[in-house]
């Protein structure tokens, strides 16, 4: 990270640090918080309603259910969680069918420069432009929305799967063949762990867009899901709602931003430490 | 953490770029470009061939040849290649918009140590907000024209690009900002003859990355919105009238030519003026 650092807090006792590092990295969130309840009281603004109540709205959406289901409000068995699960199903769609087809695809060097164009305008396709296709192919249930999730999610995966594979060390590919090590050895000794990175960056990039995506879908001929209730706040104009909505989307992309770049250091940590930090490409 | 870039920084092109910047023989390129015709001709005739299977009827999916021949009449049509320079317009102010916006707030944010460590966790945490969640909202504070496109496109398209200035500005070689110190540079001159050089790549890439998201986010916005003017507008418009496929699958292709066009021009400047940042940077 840095070399020159904070330098004030080097003989404060540990809690002052301790606070001055949660000031420094929540302060100026908390801060805008309360500047935008502030002004938001005082403008009066119906669109912009203060922070104080959307939570409260919030809390009685999702979270006035009985102690049983553990305080969670119908509401949240009716949208939320189905859609998250479409999101995480078009997603999980996505990688498992783009990391093989990307395999195979980068091995061959041939292969790949024939359908470079195609995937490339495959891939520039804006996902919502397809909607009303995928609405008359396979009707509006979640299956439609599923199959957009991942055809707007395969591309990154896909792509950086390719990439992953084609600039795999050829000195390592020369020394496998060489010491005659088996095919399906070299694809899981060499291969994958050297895409392994890109293969990771194409998920993550994968993944926000399916929160996206996820959103698209459910804004088309929907009657469930975070995407339909944000978009019917908006016609009955119920702005708090809305904002709820939008606000529990912010934290669904980052909590699954922040899960996944758990499960990548994890994952991939020993990469990091083999090569230190990369470079960008 | 902000220090991982390979999220954003990986997405920045299609696959020919891992070769090396010193390009490969004439000759081969020649050969690449047949393949790439080659291959474009061929997923034609595999489309062709799974359409006239008609596994669905035509009138849902219509042969890849009738949509050919659609983009054909769409790209003659005034009024068609209006809704296009509709949709060019305002994603390009959006992001024109975006790019001024986040440029300087990133090397503002970048150059400090201390803006740096306090933005951080914000800027992560508003990153994943999806853009289209506010189109709901965008409709009803501006409408459904123009301002509304872009202040969306522009609210999409800020993060990427900051993101990468902030990263690449804090990321400058520290030797070289003290060895410029040691000299005596002034610091308006360290930015400018240090930071922002070798910054100007990550920027770029934001840029790269932004344009791609950019006309995803204004199409969406035209479709979902029901704009008056767009690509995304027509493609509403044709598929609720009658469910005219071919004019909606034709619409989606063009949309998807356009974005691959410019993708690849970006990837050409991206390569033409940074082309020096790829010669020690590829591991193979």
């Amino acid at each position: 990270m840095s070399t020159e650092g904070i330098e004030i807090d080097r003989w404060h006792p540990r809690a002052f640090n301790a606070i001055q590092s949660f000031a420094v990295r929540y302060g100026l969130g908390i801060a805008l918080v309360i500047v935008w309840e502030y002004a938001a009281s005082k403008a009066g603004s119906i669109f912009f309603p203060p922070p104080s109540e959307i939570l409260h709205r919030a809390v009685t959406l999702w979270l006035s259910g009985p102690p049983s289901r553990l305080f969670l409000s119908g509401s949240v068995f009716q949208d939320v969680i189905p859609s998250l699960l479409r999101l995480l199903g078009g997603w999980a769609l996505a990688v498992l069918v783009g990391v093989p087809l990307g395999i195979l695809i980068g091995r061959s060097r041939n292969l790949s420069d024939f359908l470079n164009p195609a995937l490339q305008f495959l891939r520039a396709i804006p996902g919502p432009a397809l909607i009303p296709v995928f609405i008359i192919l396979l009707g509006t249930e979640s299956t439609m929305r599923v199959t957009l999730i991942a055809f707007g999610c395969i591309w990154p995966v896909l792509l950086n799967t390719i990439e992953g594979t084609r600039t795999v060390d050829p000195v390592q590919l020369d020394t496998v063949k060489a010491f005659r090590i088996p095919r399906h050895a070299r694809l899981w000794r060499i291969v994958l762990p050297a895409a392994m990175p890109k293969i990771f960056a194409g998920m993550r990039v994968s993944l926000s867009l399916a929160v996206i995506l996820m959103v698209v879908s459910e804004l088309v001929a929907s009657t469930s899901g975070i995407g339909y209730r944000i978009q019917n706040a908006q016609i009955m104009f119920l702005l708090t709602d809305m904002w709820c909505g939008i606000v529990l989307l912010a934290l669904i992309g980052y909590t699954l931003n922040w899960l996944f770049l758990k499960f990548e250091d994890r994952v991939l940590g020993w990469h990091r430490g083999a090569r230190g930090r990369t470079a960008t490409s | 953490m902000m220090s991982d870039s390979s999220g954003t920084a990986d997405t920045r092109s299609g696959f020919g770029q891992s070769r090396p910047f010193a390009g490969p023989h004439p000759l081969s390129r020649a050969a690449t470009a047949l393949r790439v015709v080659l291959g474009i001709i061929i997923f034609f005739l595999i489309l062709e061939f799974v359409t006239r299977l008609e596994l669905v009827p035509p009138i849902y999916l219509p042969r890849a040849s009738t949509v050919v021949r659609r983009m054909g009449e769409l790209l003659q049509d005034p009024k068609f290649l209006r809704h296009v320079l509709a949709t060019l317009h305002a994603w390009a102010v959006g992001l024109a918009l975006a790019t001024l916006i986040s440029v300087p707030i990133g090397i503002l944010i970048g150059t400090s140590e201390l803006t740096y460590k306090i933005t951080s966790p914000l800027i992560e945490f508003m990153r994943p907000i999806p853009s289209v969640a506010l189109i709901p909202l965008g409709i009803l504070l501006w409408g459904q024209g123009f301002s509304m496109k872009v202040i969306l496109v522009a609210y999409a398209t800020t993060w990427p690009i900051l993101f990468n200035t902030v990263y690449g500005v804090h990321d400058v070689d520290p030797i070289a900002v003290q060895t410029a110190r040691c000299f005596g540079l002034k610091q308006t001159a360290i930015l400018r003859r240090i930071c922002l050089p070798s910054a100007a790549p990550f920027i770029f890439t934001g840029i790269r990355i932004s344009a791609a998201i950019g006309l995803i986010v204004v199409i969406g916005a035209e479709l979902l919105a029901s704009a008056d003017s767009g690509i995304g507008s027509y493609i509403l418009f044709v598929s609720l009238n009658g469910g005219q496929m071919d004019s909606v699958l034709a619409g989606a292709a063009i949309a998807g030519i356009v974005g691959a066009m410019i993708n690849s021009a970006l990837g050409l400047i991206d390569r033409r003026f940074f082309g020096w940042r790829y010669l020690g940077a590829t591991p193979s």
